[in-house]
């Protein structure tokens, strides 16, 4: 590890930090109903969209009311992204004219299901499937409100511990509305400006072509590209405007903006760690919580550094110069962009999957195995490391409500945190969220490792005849570009992303076959709202309970020892849930490239 | 609750020591060795009895464990049949110490199961059928056998007798021996009216004779549901050992995806790497077994049943296990101030005569009006005259004297002898006596009785006629260790409150004395019951003891009612747990006891999970090492080979449930110490502890294995 890559890690933590407070206020008197800094200016606008959509703002609503209200937006949303998608092709703003032959009906329900999810897992590549039209009214409105629909759920589940002896969440509407008025806009415009001003596109022309240097013809697209960048990485949907995503010069052109994106993935997470304390009453409570995810952020983010920078030890013996030197920068390069380095490639990985973002400024795919498996593990602990927006934070408050069960008895009470008990309703509800996302990433990454579709047949002249309609390559795991280990962390990062509704892919597999489509929408479907349903009930819950005072026999649920606590329960359920297939992949992989044994690629086109 | 303030409450304090810690040697409290010899052969017998499928089906943990040893068994079997060679004597050893793993964690429960039946079958010896003298309409007495007996049914009991069943005397005044509920055998009074009235079947009354109104069917008496709750017949699982239940379930399922995905992975695994084998069933369900959490699924339900039992060592009867845990919970601990803060009875410890007595002259009044008054105080008069004053107790049949008893209305006792008319009472009474008289009040009368109040102690003023002669001073004691225990309770995050019938400035000053943290003065039942109200608005769960029937709605009403033995019925059937030694100080060795329970349950899951982390490094690496010999590396215990690392893990996982039994049923030690700090402990120890244990233990195991050419 460089001087100057530690750095860069360190300054990006020290920006966060200074954030959190400000936000987090910002954030907590929002929702409590409170004139903010932006009210004058915005207040009308919100009005008028509650007088547009018949809502009364003062009304609230029980938890299966606040579900209910979830569930149809996102179905309504759902249908949308779907129908717009088939339907580009007679619609405007299509200058490459991309029909519903780039948008198969299982691809759709893939990326509907993917953007409704706040996911933005892409079997597609943005610009050679999709028309504009689609690009910002489907993907980039739902980058807004699957990110908006988060964030209310976190409040919800935060009025949950907050409020007492009520049976109202709040209203999901108003929640949602706020959202998306007062944080998500006003801060996405001054970010789409400020990524203009360093380089990022945002236009409506048709694909230009160049010639090269060389006389080759090369088509260089176009697009309204920091319209949907801000956001993108504000509501950690993380799905490029390019297939290439962060890593495309137009999408993230300098440094600077590297940092700046990867600024923008935490701003809402961390500021939410600190609202939960505001509406709580402990201020305490919230920098435990952000506390926790911070620890676990900085240990991420440094074994990553650690390892890339390491690089691979059988280029070392082949008289590579893998230490960094002042002309280069040593360890492992494969997949990384030299403008970012290996310090603000492997800092962007975690962060990605620290948070459920998903964008990527490099190929996870060509990292160290234990570089890989750091945005992997990220994934599997329910990104809570910050988390995606408000998804972070109900997520990590799962985590709470284990730890405390469990340490709580060991202060002789029945367990309670921030004054509310916990008791069956809220284990069971948190029991059934963790069951459900082991169950989507270890089910159906088994299914596929094994699953027998009918490899193609071909005639005598080396002609395709006949191939499964499922998954056209044949068994599933035909999809994968890499064999043995490799190809296995392939398979699982997948259906990690999925189900963690964090959208970044390993890259070495190509999931746009109906079987990858559907069981990958599947996962994200179960990964969202298996997960955040099971929360709103036991907000329910918990909103109807009284507040316990608070003792000296209460177990303290702020301090380095919770924290400790907090991350160490993160961490064992993650490991001791995935320890198995990760020591199938990425673990043995280790090993093996210690031992000087690599995974070749397996020359299967990536986008078939 | 007496609220007047003297002579002294006729309640009579509970005849118990002052040390706290001590108990009766109670039935029982009668201890028994953790293994009792007797004990042990009945829990084995019962432990084979559990493995019935679907008794263990309510414990999601232990019946996985069980369906894991028959899915080996059976596919032992079919190899032995088959004629596979070379695989069967590991595959017997593993099915073995599954099915022992199921018998260990049947074991511990049985154990804590078998010392409440052996408790109850003794308690069950001593239901003999009596006969009971039953009063028929007409006035008549019929001998009926007791199980005969009805709700509302009058009998009579002799001297000699036993009372037949529940009831309450409606008329006389009786010694009963209630050893056979209690183990105390000193002989306790009961009688018609107030709070002694309760008389319970099968105790025996050894003087005069009572008449008793039924006021329990057979089967239903206090006897009966004592032998119930001892047996743990009725046993439910309590709401927190619900929650947790789910919790070990949950996690049991997610292991159980965990290791189901594995078989597919490995397929995946084992033909891209074109080495090794796919695991087999039995390393696969032993992988399960060691992982999911079976060492607290197997001594859950055994904790519970001990703690349980641990109450009820210390003489009390908890109703529910629901009510045990809960006192885990207290926050706010109502004591009594008579009897639980302060030795029952207050002592005198001055004369202050008024200006123009001497200080004999009031001391020889205080006693005379003392000689016929039995109670404590009254004796403490006397003996304080005696020591300062050499006043002797005179003989006063010689003289023409007349005792005037101390009744509620007049608030004073006395005597009149020799034409003069004495009185004792309280101030306000008194001052009313003497102003009747004619006499006036001297200046500093109420300067002083304010200042013997200020300090705690309770002024008893003495007249004759229309003179006051002085105020006697009677201090409470604050019973010996008291603040320190207050000041244990603080630490553990209770508040005490003091309950009195005195009057605030008296209730301060004795508060501060013993260190509570708040008091409540002249409390009526109506105080007492808005008081805990309004802690449980506040989010406070409260305790508190009592023993007459007008504490019977308090005692609802709090989280935890402890009623004491000598109480009345209603004040019994409205708390949750009895305290058959009647002493009220017990509640901080109850709310001890919760807390213990609710630790040992969370140290003990703590340790189960914990210790999954050195299993995954014994049988990962046995799995995949043909696959992948890289992954040899990862065998960081050096363990032999891939079948004595997994045996070795199996045996530890069921060696730990045996060896974790004694503290199930004694439970983790308790401290009285903050919340910060005793998690810091048992983190500390059965977390970081439960990591690292297993390493040497299936290291050693292993070791030994190999050395007896098991694996």
């Amino acid at each position: 590890m460089t001087q100057n890559g530690i750095l860069q890690i360190a300054v990006y933590f020290l920006i966060i930090l200074a954030i959190a407070k400000p936000m987090g206020v910002f954030m907590a008197n929002l929702f409590e109903g409170r004139k903010t800094l932006l009210h004058p200016a915005l207040r009308p606008l919100e009005k008028f969209i509650y007088r547009l959509i018949g809502i009364d703002e003062t009304t609230e609503q029980r938890w299966t009311q606040y579900t209910a209200a979830l569930l149809a937006f996102s179905i309504f949303s759902f249908l949308f992204v779907y129908l717009l998608q088939r339907l580009q092709g007679i619609l405007p703003l299509n200058p490459q004219g991309f029909g519903a032959g780039q948008v198969t009906p299982d691809l759709a329900f893939n990326t509907a299901v993917s953007f409704v999810t706040n996911t933005n897992w892409q079997s597609y590549s943005g610009e050679s499937t999709l028309s504009y039209l689609v690009q910002m009214a489907a993907l980039t409105v739902q980058n807004f409100a699957s990110a908006a629909a988060g964030i209310a759920v976190a409040i919800a589940l935060t009025r949950g511990f907050a409020r007492q002896q009520v049976n109202s969440l709040g209203n999901f509407w108003v929640d949602l509305t706020r959202g998306i008025v007062y944080i998500l806009l006003p801060i996405s415009l001054v970010a789409a400006l400020i990524l203009c001003s360093q380089g990022v596109i945002q236009n409506f022309h048709a694909y230009t072509v160049a010639k090269t240097v060389e006389g080759a013809k090369q088509v260089i697209a176009q697009g309204p590209v920091a319209s949907q960048e801000a956001i993108k990485m504000l509501g950690t949907n993380g799905g490029g405007f390019f297939g290439a995503n962060s890593a495309h010069p137009f999408e993230n052109p300098t440094p600077l903006i590297n940092l700046f994106q990867m600024f923008l993935i935490f701003v809402i997470p961390a500021g939410l760690t600190y609202t939960f304390g505001v509406m709580v009453g402990d201020r305490r409570q919230g920098w435990t919580l952000f506390s926790a995810c911070a620890a676990m952020f900085l240990i991420g983010a440094f074994a990553c550094y650690w390892a890339e920078q390491k690089g691979n030890p059988t280029l070392a013996k082949l008289g590579v110069e893998t230490n960094a030197t002042s002309t280069q920068m040593g360890g492992n390069m494969e997949g990384k962009e030299t403008r970012f380095g290996i310090a603000a490639s492997a800092l962007f990985a975690t962060v990605t999957t620290d948070a459920s973002c998903g964008a990527v400024n490099g190929m996870h795919d060509s990292y160290t195995p234990l570089g890989g498996l750091v945005p992997l593990f990220n994934i599997q602990t329910g990104e809570v490391i910050f988390g995606g927006v408000g998804a972070g934070l109900y997520g990590i408050l799962l985590y709470a409500i284990v730890a405390v069960f469990i340490a709580g008895l060991m202060v002789g009470r029945t367990p309670e945190y921030v004054g509310k008990k916990i008791e069956q309703k809220e284990v069971k509800m948190a029991m059934i969220a963790l069951v459900a996302t082991a169950f989507s990433i270890l089910v159906f990454a088994a299914i596929s490792s094994i699953i027998p579709f009918a490899s193609p047949t071909k005639d005598a002249k080396g002609q395709p005849v006949a191939h499964s309609y499922w998954n056209p390559p044949g068994p599933a795991t035909a999809n994968l570009n890499n064999s043995g280990a490799h190809g296995f962390s392939e398979l699982l990062y997948a259906y990690t992303s999925g189900t963690g509704n964090n959208g970044s892919a390993f890259q070495g597999i190509n999931t746009n076959t109906p079987w990858y489509n559907l069981t990958m929408g599947l996962a994200m479907l179960i990964g969202r709202f298996l997960f955040l349903i099971p929360l709103l009930a036991a907000a329910g819950a918990l909103a109807n309970k009284r507040k316990v005072a608070e003792t000296l026999g209460t177990l303290p649920t702020h301090g380095p020892l919770f924290v400790s606590l907090l991350v160490g329960t993160v961490i064992l359920v993650g490991a001791l849930t995935f320890f198995p297939a990760l020591a199938l992949g990425p673990i043995v992989e280790h090993y093996l490239m210690q031992d000087g044994k690599l995974f070749s690629l397996l020359l299967f086109p990536i986008w078939s | 609750m007496a609220t007047t303030l003297e002579p002294p409450p006729s309640k009579t304090p509970p005849s118990t020591p002052d040390n706290l810690t001590s108990l009766l040697p109670g039935r029982l409290a009668r201890a028994r060795p953790l293994f009792d010899p007797e004990i042990v052969r009945r829990a084995t017998k019962d432990s084979f009895l559990k493995l019935n499928p679907i008794t263990l089906l309510k414990n999601p943990v232990m019946f996985v464990v069980e369906v894991g040893a028959a899915l080996v068994t059976l596919f032992l079997l079919r190899d032995v049949f088959a004629g596979i060679a070379g695989k069967q004597g590991f595959e017997f050893q593993i099915a073995v110490w599954l099915w022992f793993t199921v018998l260990f964690a049947n074991f511990a429960e049985a154990m804590a199961e078998a010392r409440g039946k052996a408790q109850a079958d003794t308690l069950r010896k001593t239901k003999t059928d009596s006969i009971a003298n039953r009063i028929l309409n007409n006035g008549k007495i019929e001998a009926v056998p007791a199980s005969k007996l009805r709700c509302g049914d009058l009998v009579v009991a002799k001297a000699g007798e036993l009372i037949p069943g529940d009831g309450e005397v409606i008329e006389g005044i009786a010694t009963v021996d209630e050893s056979v509920i209690t183990g105390e055998s000193a002989p306790v009074i009961r009688e018609s009216g107030g709070d002694r009235s309760a008389v319970t079947g099968g105790t025996k009354v050894l003087s005069d004779q009572i008449t008793i109104r039924i006021t329990s069917n057979p089967g239903e008496t206090f006897l009966d549901r004592m032998i119930a709750l001892v047996e743990g017949a009725e046993r439910q699982k309590t709401p927190n050992e619900i929650a947790l239940n789910i919790l070990i379930a949950g996690l049991t399922l997610i292991f159980l995806l965990a290791v189901a995905t594995l078989h597919p992975f490995a397929i995946y695994s084992v033909s891209s790497a074109g080495a090794g084998t796919v695991p087999t069933i039995a390393v696969l369900v032993s992988l399960l077994v060691c992982l999911i959490p079976t060492t607290i699924g197997g001594l859950l339900s055994a904790i519970g049943i001990a703690g349980m039992d641990r109450v009820m060592q210390h003489n009390v009867l908890a109703m529910s296990g629901k009510a045990v845990e809960a006192s885990g919970d207290v926050n706010t601990l109502l004591l009594d101030k008579t009897g639980t803060v302060t030795l029952g009875n207050r002592q005198a410890v001055e004369f202050i005569a008024f200006p123009g007595v001497t200080d004999e002259e009031l001391a020889d009044a205080a006693q005379l009006s003392s000689l016929a008054d039995e109670t404590p105080e009254g004796r403490s008069i006397v003996v304080l005259a005696k020591e300062k004053y050499g006043l002797r107790g005179r003989e006063v049949s010689e003289h023409e004297a007349s005792f005037i008893p101390f009744s509620a209305y007049s608030r004073m006792s006395g005597v009149d002898i020799d034409g003069r008319v004495l009185r004792k009472g309280a101030s306000s009474a008194i001052e009313k006596f003497v102003i009747e008289f004619g006499g006036t009040i001297p200046s500093t009368f109420r300067q002083i009785s304010d200042r013997i109040s200020r300090n705690g102690g309770t002024p008893l003023a003495v007249a004759d006629r229309g003179r006051a002669l002085g105020i006697i001073h009677l201090k409470d004691i604050v019973k010996g260790g008291m603040k320190e225990r207050i000041a244990q309770l603080r630490a553990m995050g209770i508040r005490s409150v003091m309950i009195t019938g005195d009057n605030p400035l008296t209730a301060a000053a004795i508060a501060s004395e013993a260190g509570v943290d708040d008091f409540l003065a002249q409390a009526t039942p109506a105080d007492k019951l808005e008081y805990i109200r309004r802690e449980q608005r506040e989010g406070r769960l409260v305790a508190m003891t009592g023993d007459g029937t007008n504490d019977a709605p308090a005692l609802a009403q709090a989280d935890v009612g402890l009623a004491m033995n000598t109480g009345t019925m209603a004040a019994k059937e409205a708390g949750n747990m009895v305290d058959l030694d009647s002493n009220p100080t017990k509640l901080i060795e109850v709310v001890a006891i919760g807390k213990q329970l609710l630790i040992t349950r969370g140290a003990l899951t703590t340790f189960s999970i914990a210790n999954d982390v050195a299993k995954y490094f014994a049988i990962i690496p046995a799995m995949f090492m043909a696959s992948y010999p890289a992954l040899a590396r990862f065998n960081i215990m050096g363990l032999h080979t891939p079948q004595s690392a997994v045996l070795a893990a199996v045996i530890f996982n069921a060696l730990i449930i045996i060896a974790l039994v004694p503290l199930a049923l004694r439970g983790v030690k308790y401290r009285p110490v903050g919340a910060a700090a005793l998690l810091r402990r048992n983190v500390f120890i059965y977390g970081i502890g439960g990591i690292i244990v297993p390493f040497p233990g299936i290291w050693l195991i292993d070791q030994l294995l190999v050395l007896l050419h098991l694996a």
